[in-house]
């Protein structure tokens, strides 16, 4: 096959791009410039396509004899990841950039132009395995590696763009082997620490960086019976099941700390309540996709047993799910939980198995809690 | 040899050139430092010596106005922040440096390195949309600026479009003001007559590794009676311009090659520019939407460098089409190899007025003294394909057509 990898100049695209080439297939490697202003150098773990990660993901191609190109991706990810990051927050969500950087740039744009240009697949160091019904339909599933398994961030692949993929770190029993063979292949990123945060976001400061985005306001901060409590800065900058950072004078009642139960934009109000107020056992997720062929519940709207993750190095949850079509004809998925779940905010992704087979995928619209009626604060 | 089977990137660099080749071997072979007052050092010294006069020949210049500099970006550095420098030294209110959009980034980065760093001022001169500058316009801004204006300065070729600047009118009209001139003439040299005695330039870039010298050594040509600070300090080599051991064996090469094209120069660019025009014409035959950028020059009349070949491949990305190439073993560029990494719009197309868009969709093939009608016939044959499949890929910016659950898909 002709294969593209996807290169960020890290150890886990570099060794997937080994395996790539040892297994036969005709490999380029190409790095995405996300950003039109790179920074130099990295900072530790944080920041992506300096030069530096662009040199790295050169001199390891150069390593394995294969071509190198860098493709300009910078609108499309200032326009799809970045600007839809501050309107989720600006709507009160809490989105996962990654995962839509996943969609729309990695096997979106990117896929696009590398069938467009001759291409049959698209290779990164994801851990996450594509395997082929008995129909050979691909399905996605969890790595060999649960701990490091990223499937979750993959969770929004359709079929058409899992038909296109190729995971070659799928086996892969842990990250110290990628490394080790990194180093044993000669390849320079071998030691290179792994990339965490927000990759446009490179001193990690998320609300200060929203700050300069979004317009903040002061506004009031009640509590889950409606008493003002004190102020807030801007009810965009917070994230349900926060604690840290309400910077409310006087201690809740029971002495116990308090958690953010819910934003809400429009009114500028975030309420704030005890942590068992944050339990929630209905979600209601839209903006649905499929990863291969749906199972027969989704369209008989049945109800099925699964597993859902609601964040990338969250813990599933068992669930009964199943799909409903809303008056105004939108699909939506309701996910009952029976153990309940802390802490679920709208906007995040909602990640179903089966097994270690992922279903397909939500986003987080509402979520139901038997312990509170929000709808009771005003 | 190069690893591209069809290398059409000779503005980027070129092939070394056999005499230079044996030059630097034989001068490498020796020990001796220039500046030494012992026989090995006079002999590595009359070799710097023989390479001067040779180099300054080929630039139409007096041996002692040429100052051996590491390249191109060093001699723009050197010639912009020594005349910047020296002037204000003079007049502290004349802190204007007048150039046009069209410069190399050697240029245009030190400039606006002085405006962020020195307190400079910038006055932008038009271009036409060949990229030829706008005499009038720059005779008027003169007129208004000039007791102001440090320096000016106006590339002599320009390196992704071609375009050859009227250098010595330029420098003429702003002499009348008493204006210093620099022009970077990196493409140029070589390539078209350059003659720095007849141009009225202040200074002058020249660089070795783009007439088939050794990458590594250029020179900055300073008429005698201009006065530079100096950008680098030591032991006052150089015109105290630019202190540093001197490399004899790269000056070697620099003057074998710069003998060879000046013995060339009026052939070469004869058969470049009918090859050149050979490819144009079968270019856009075969791709009637490519558009070529800046002057003609079909008679080769010396608006265009002999060897570039410029056009905008509407609706496809120029590294589509690079790539394209590249893999049946075609080497082009999508602009000059200082952006290399991160790819930009060019600047020089959005100062000839284009937009960032179709900025993007350029491609740029550059012939030299190795290149052949084998070379271009390969081009020739590859290239309504590579278009026909990079236009398939469509504009990096356009949204993708794949659906995904953002795009309305659900099952």
């Amino acid at each position: 096959m002709k294969v593209l990898a996807a290169m960020s100049g890290g150890v886990d695209s570099a060794v997937a791009a080994a395996r790539a080439v040892e297994a036969g297939h005709d490999v380029v490697g190409v790095h995405l410039a996300l950003s039109r202003m790179p920074g130099t150098l990295r900072t530790g773990s944080r920041g992506c396509c300096t030069v530096e990660d662009s040199n790295d993901a050169w001199r390891a191609c150069d390593k394995l004899g294969i071509p190198f190109y860098v493709w300009d991706f910078s609108d499309r990810f200032a326009e799809d990841v970045v600007q839809d990051f501050v309107d989720e927050y600006e709507a009160g969500r809490t989105p996962n950039p990654c995962m839509r950087c996943n969609e729309k740039i990695k096997f979106a744009a990117l896929l696009e132009k590398a069938l467009a240009l001759g291409f049959d697949a698209v290779c990164t160091g994801h851990y996450a395995k594509v395997l082929r019904d008995e129909n050979g339909a691909p399905e996605l599933h969890r790595a060999a590696d649960w701990a490091k398994d990223q499937s979750y961030v993959l969770g929004v692949l359709t079929h058409e763009q899992l038909e296109h993929c190729m995971f070659p770190l799928a086996e892969t029993p842990s990250k110290a082997e990628v490394r080790a063979e990194a180093a044993a292949r000669g390849l320079t990123v071998a030691n290179k620490p792994d990339s965490y945060d927000i990759c446009f976001i490179p001193d990690g400061d998320t609300r200060g960086w929203l700050a300069e985005r979004i317009e903040m306001k002061p506004g009031e901060i009640v509590d889950h019976e409606g008493n003002a409590l004190g102020e807030h800065e801007g009810a965009q900058a917070f994230t349900v099941g926060q604690r840290k950072g309400l910077r409310l004078g006087r201690p809740a009642s029971d002495g116990k700390p308090r958690f953010v139960l819910e934003i809400r934009p429009k009114e500028n109000k975030v309420i704030v309540g005890p942590e068992a107020l944050l339990a929630v056992d209905q979600l209601r997720g839209i903006r649905i996709s499929w990863a291969g062929v749906p199972i027969a519940e989704i369209f008989t709207g049945e109800k099925f047993d699964c597993m859902v993750q609601v964040r990338a190095h969250g813990d599933p949850v068992e669930a009964v799910a199943h799909m409903e079509r809303s008056a105004d004809g939108r699909d939506e998925l309701v996910v009952n939980l029976p153990e309940g779940m802390r802490g679920v905010a709208p906007g995040q992704t909602m990640v179903v198995y089966q097994g270690s087979r992922v279903l397909g995928q939500a986003t987080l619209d509402s979520a139901r809690s038997s312990a509170w009626d929000s709808e009771k604060v005003k | 040899m190069n690893t591209s089977a069809v290398y059409l990137d000779h503005a980027a660099t070129t092939d070394l050139n056999p005499a230079a080749l044996a030059a630097i071997t034989e001068q490498y072979s020796r020990t001796g430092n220039p500046s030494s007052l012992h026989g090995a050092g006079r002999s590595a010294n009359r070799v710097v010596d023989e390479s001067r006069q040779a180099v300054a020949i080929a630039a139409g210049a007096h041996p002692s106005e040429l100052i051996f500099t590491s390249g191109g970006t060093e001699s723009d550095n050197l010639a912009i922040k020594g005349l910047f420098w020296n002037r204000v030294a003079a007049n502290d209110q004349a802190r204007t440096i007048a150039l046009t959009g069209i410069e190399h980034h050697a240029v245009l980065d030190t400039a606006m390195w002085l405006e962020e760093h020195e307190n400079a001022t910038l006055l932008w001169l038009p271009v036409d949309g060949d990229g030829v500058i706008d005499l009038a316009a720059a005779a008027t801004l003169f007129a208004e600026h000039h007791q102001k204006i440090a320096l000016a300065t106006l590339m002599w070729a320009n390196n992704e479009v071609g375009t050859v600047q009227p250098v010595a009118a330029f420098a003429r009209l702003a002499a009348g003001y008493g204006i210093p001139v620099h022009s970077d003439a990196v493409q140029a040299f070589g390539a078209v007559e350059v003659d720095f005695a007849n141009s009225n330039l202040a200074t002058m870039a020249i660089s070795a590794h783009k007439i088939g010298g050794p990458v590594g050594i250029g020179g900055l040509l300073v008429r005698r009676d201009i006065v530079l600070t100096p950008v680098q300090h030591g032991g006052g080599h150089e015109r105290k311009l630019r202190s540093g051991t001197l490399n004899a064996a790269s000056a070697a090469g620099f003057a074998a090659a710069a003998t060879a094209v000046r013995a060339h120069l009026k052939d070469e660019a004869t058969r470049l520019s009918q090859l050149r025009e050979y490819a144009v014409q079968r270019i856009t035959e075969l791709v009637p939407e490519a558009q070529f950028n800046g002057p003609r020059d079909a008679g080769n009349e010396g608006t265009r460098l002999p060897g570039n070949l410029h056009f905008t491949f509407p609706e496809c990305e120029g590294d589509s089409l690079l790539f394209l190439l590249d893999m049946v073993g075609i080497a082009s560029s999508t602009g000059s190899a200082c952006t290399a990494g991160v790819p930009q719009p060019s600047h020089v197309l959005l100062a000839m007025g284009r937009d960032a868009r179709s900025a993007r969709s350029v491609q740029r093939f550059t012939l030299g003294h190795t290149s052949t009608r084998a070379d271009v016939d390969a081009l020739i044959e590859a290239l309504p394909q590579a278009y026909a499949r990079a236009k398939k890929a469509g504009m990096a910016a356009d949204e993708s057509s794949i659906h995904t659950a953002g795009t309305g898909f659900t099952r």
